[in-house]
């Protein structure tokens, strides 16, 4: 038995003292290299979105490079799948931090992500800036603003925010009905501040109603949602959903608007779904049709064949924000960097992007809306929400 | 390779050990199937960083405490299911796992489906080696007593252990308590390695995930629990260039060396002194003959 043992501990410290040896084969960063590292879902149910800011990344990279690249080096990505779960971000993160040397980190899109490699992030003094990560707990946490955590959007209550304020004050909405997904990070948040706004401005909240991810029959949900009468809908979640929960409510005879957060933009929801949707809002963090975005969209295409998805455009503003954190910085050094992104103030192409040092969100960024019209997006406004 | 990037895998690779060898013993040695041990885990995790977090508790506590409701949880979910026979008792743990994580996704004290950020991280290599030694250890302890035996004769043939005079439920529930206590306790350092807590992460694919690795390593062997474990937290590390293609390839390699090997890694058997000497040839050898000489 002893024996058993002792072999047992003997296999284990093998392991250790292999990989241990593993570890004296430091690879040195490149002379005129400088890698930023970007972590995503390159596969999973996100895998469109984290291949669209992939894409965008090595782009930019390769355009910067062409034209002579930064401070005399360049630039390159190196990008890691992490099928959207938080424990293979850090495995990814800490891969980046230690093995390829990265001066940044772009990306996640998930908040979950984003919120656990904060610690990683603060242990080695690299900053990142999350994409699509609309948790405000991303950045600030109990009060306090994490240091090495920036973000390129705008936050969770901002966007409920928004919603709220637009179907209450604008389309003069009164009775509101929300189908969420309770399972999911971003849904149950963005339900929770849309509620929040929409009863604080004095409407009412006539059904709440939740499904689970994965669920693709919504007709119990949208049965009682239709017996509470709503004038909108609000369905905060993401397109393949949206597309069919659209069309079983209109198909149970559901008559009111339908709105929706920054999950809806994607040209699968109208060809899944675009006469369901036909009159409906949503949220976004960009005019699609903004003659300053048309340029990047029509790069994109030629490159790759197909539109940019919406993450791809904070991709590449998030990738602006770096390179001019790193321009007044005029170094590689993560930590300048990180002082430098804490005073960021450009004009991307997803709207002004002036990075609070509080927050390390843009602050005051406007929210687009967009509504449905004749199976197009069609721009209506920008819409911000003042307190 | 940086040492700290490995030792984070090494990390998980622990944490994976442990939960891990708490299912080889439901599965491999007992013969119940449970594909809902990431509930367990998730039970786990949560105590432990609330009674480490919201109620002060020092990080070894918070650590039992953690294995211990899990084991608690096991204890009423056993009552209930484990007179159940076969593929009744695999269905039941399924259902209970993804109850779990759904009653977590709905419960806001802990974060919801947004996840409790900002957990402090505790866990440090050594940690996980001696949480997961003392894991190996106790195992084998159990396994080759009285207790093992008669969980062994349940796992052949319930018929014939009961005629033997084995009580098949009560070995069936204490089973379950410690593989579910092991759950717990990995669940509990993950999130202090981790920092970070979210219900998704202890879905039906971890718990997926958990049985395939007992298989890999071969049912019934403690030694091919941990090597399965360590190799297949590795294996998508080791891929992790190939981006995309990734997951392909680690399942194309699983089903390759389940196609080669179906009996798995070990295949029932266990790394001992004895064999690693007797392939090595020399020192048990000697050992022997000497005695025998002697005698």
């Amino acid at each position: 038995m002893l024996k058993k043992v002792a072999v047992l501990i003997l296999s284990v410290l093998l392991i250790t003292a292999f990989a241990t040896g593993c570890g004296q084969k430091n690879q040195g960063a490149a002379g005129d290299v400088v890698k930023v590292g970007w972590i995503g879902s390159l596969t999973g149910d996100q895998a469109v979105w984290g291949q669209s800011e992939l894409n965008t990344l090595k782009m930019l990279a390769e355009e910067l490079n062409n034209s002579g690249g930064l401070l005399g080096k360049k630039i390159e990505i190196v990008g890691y799948d992490t099928r959207g779960d938080a424990t293979e971000a850090v495995n990814a993160v800490k891969r980046l931090i230690s093995q390829d040397k990265v001066i940044a980190i772009i990306g996640p899109n998930t908040s979950s992500s984003a919120m656990a490699i904060s610690g990683i992030l603060e242990e080695f003094k690299v900053p990142d800036i999350a994409t699509v990560a609309t948790n405000p707990k991303v950045t600030v946490l109990d009060g306090k603003v994490k240091p090495f955590n920036f973000r390129v959007c705008f936050i969770d209550p901002y966007q409920g925010a928004v919603a709220a304020g637009y179907a209450y004050d604008v389309l003069g909405f009164k009775k509101a009905a929300v189908l969420y997904d309770v399972t999911d990070e971003y849904s149950q948040g963005l339900a929770e501040f849309f509620i929040k706004t929409f009863e604080e401005k004095g409407g009412k909240i006539v059904a709440k109603e939740a499904f689970k991810s994965g669920d693709t029959d919504f007709r119990p949900q949208l049965s009682k949602i239709k017996a509470a009468n709503p004038d909108v809908i609000f369905m905060p979640y993401f397109f393949k959903e949206v597309a069919l929960s659209a069309k079983q409510a209109r198909d149970l005879g559901i008559n009111s608007v339908l709105m929706g957060g920054d999950g809806w933009p994607s040209d699968t929801l109208l060809e899944m779904a675009a006469d369901a949707v036909e009159g409906s809002y949503f949220v976004n963090h960009l005019d699609f049709d903004d003659p300053a975005v048309q340029e990047f969209k029509q790069k994109y295409k030629a490159k790759y064949g197909k539109m940019p998805e919406l993450n791809g455009y904070l991709a590449h503003d998030a990738f602006f924000m770096l390179v001019d954190a790193i321009k007044r910085a005029n170094s590689f050094d993560p930590v300048a960097i990180r002082d430098a992104l804490e005073t960021v103030d450009i004009q991307g192409i997803t709207g002004r992007i002036k990075i609070g040092k509080d927050t390390h969100n843009p602050e005051g960024k406007e929210a687009a809306i967009i509504k449905i019209e004749g199976g197009k997006y069609k721009f209506q406004q920008k819409y911000a929400v003042t307190e | 390779m940086d040492w700290f990037y490995i030792e984070g895998v090494l990390i998980l690779a622990g944490i994976n050990i442990i939960a891990v060898l708490g299912l080889s013993l439901l599965t491999g040695f007992t013969g119940l199937f449970s594909f809902g041990h990431a509930g367990f885990m998730a039970v786990g995790a949560y105590t432990s960083v609330y009674f480490g977090e919201r109620m002060g508790l020092p990080f070894l506590v918070a650590i039992i405490a953690g294995g211990l409701s899990a084991g608690l949880m096991s204890l009423f979910i056993g009552r209930l299911t484990l007179k159940l026979k076969g593929d009744y008792f695999c269905i039941a743990t399924l259902g209970f796992g993804e109850a779990i994580r759904l009653l977590l996704d709905n419960l806001q004290v802990f974060g919801g489906a947004r996840g409790w950020p900002g957990i402090p991280p505790k866990v440090d290599l050594t940690t996980v080696v001696i949480f997961s030694l003392l894991g190996i250890i106790f195992l084998v302890f159990l396994i080759n007593s009285r207790h093992g035996r008669a969980m062994i004769a349940v796992r052949e043939e319930e018929l014939a252990a009961k005629v033997m005079g084995i009580d098949v439920y009560r070995y069936k529930v204490i089973s379950l308590f410690i593989s579910a206590v092991y759950a717990g306790v990995a669940g509990g350092l993950l999130g202090y390695y981790l920092t970070f807590l979210q219900p998704k992460l202890f879905g039906l694919q971890k718990s997926t995930e958990y049985t395939i690795m007992v298989i890999f390593g071969g049912i019934g062997s403690i030694s091919g629990s941990v090597l399965a474990a360590f190799l297949l937290t590795v294996l998508p590390e080791i891929l992790r260039s190939f981006a995309v293609w990734r997951f392909v390839i680690y399942g194309a390699a699983v089903i390759f060396i389940m196609i080669a090997r179906p009996q798995g890694l070990m295949g029932g058997k266990e790394i001992t002194l004895k064999g690693v000497t007797s392939i090595l040839g020399i020192p048990g050898k000697n050992r022997r003959t000497a005695r025998s000489g002697e005698v």
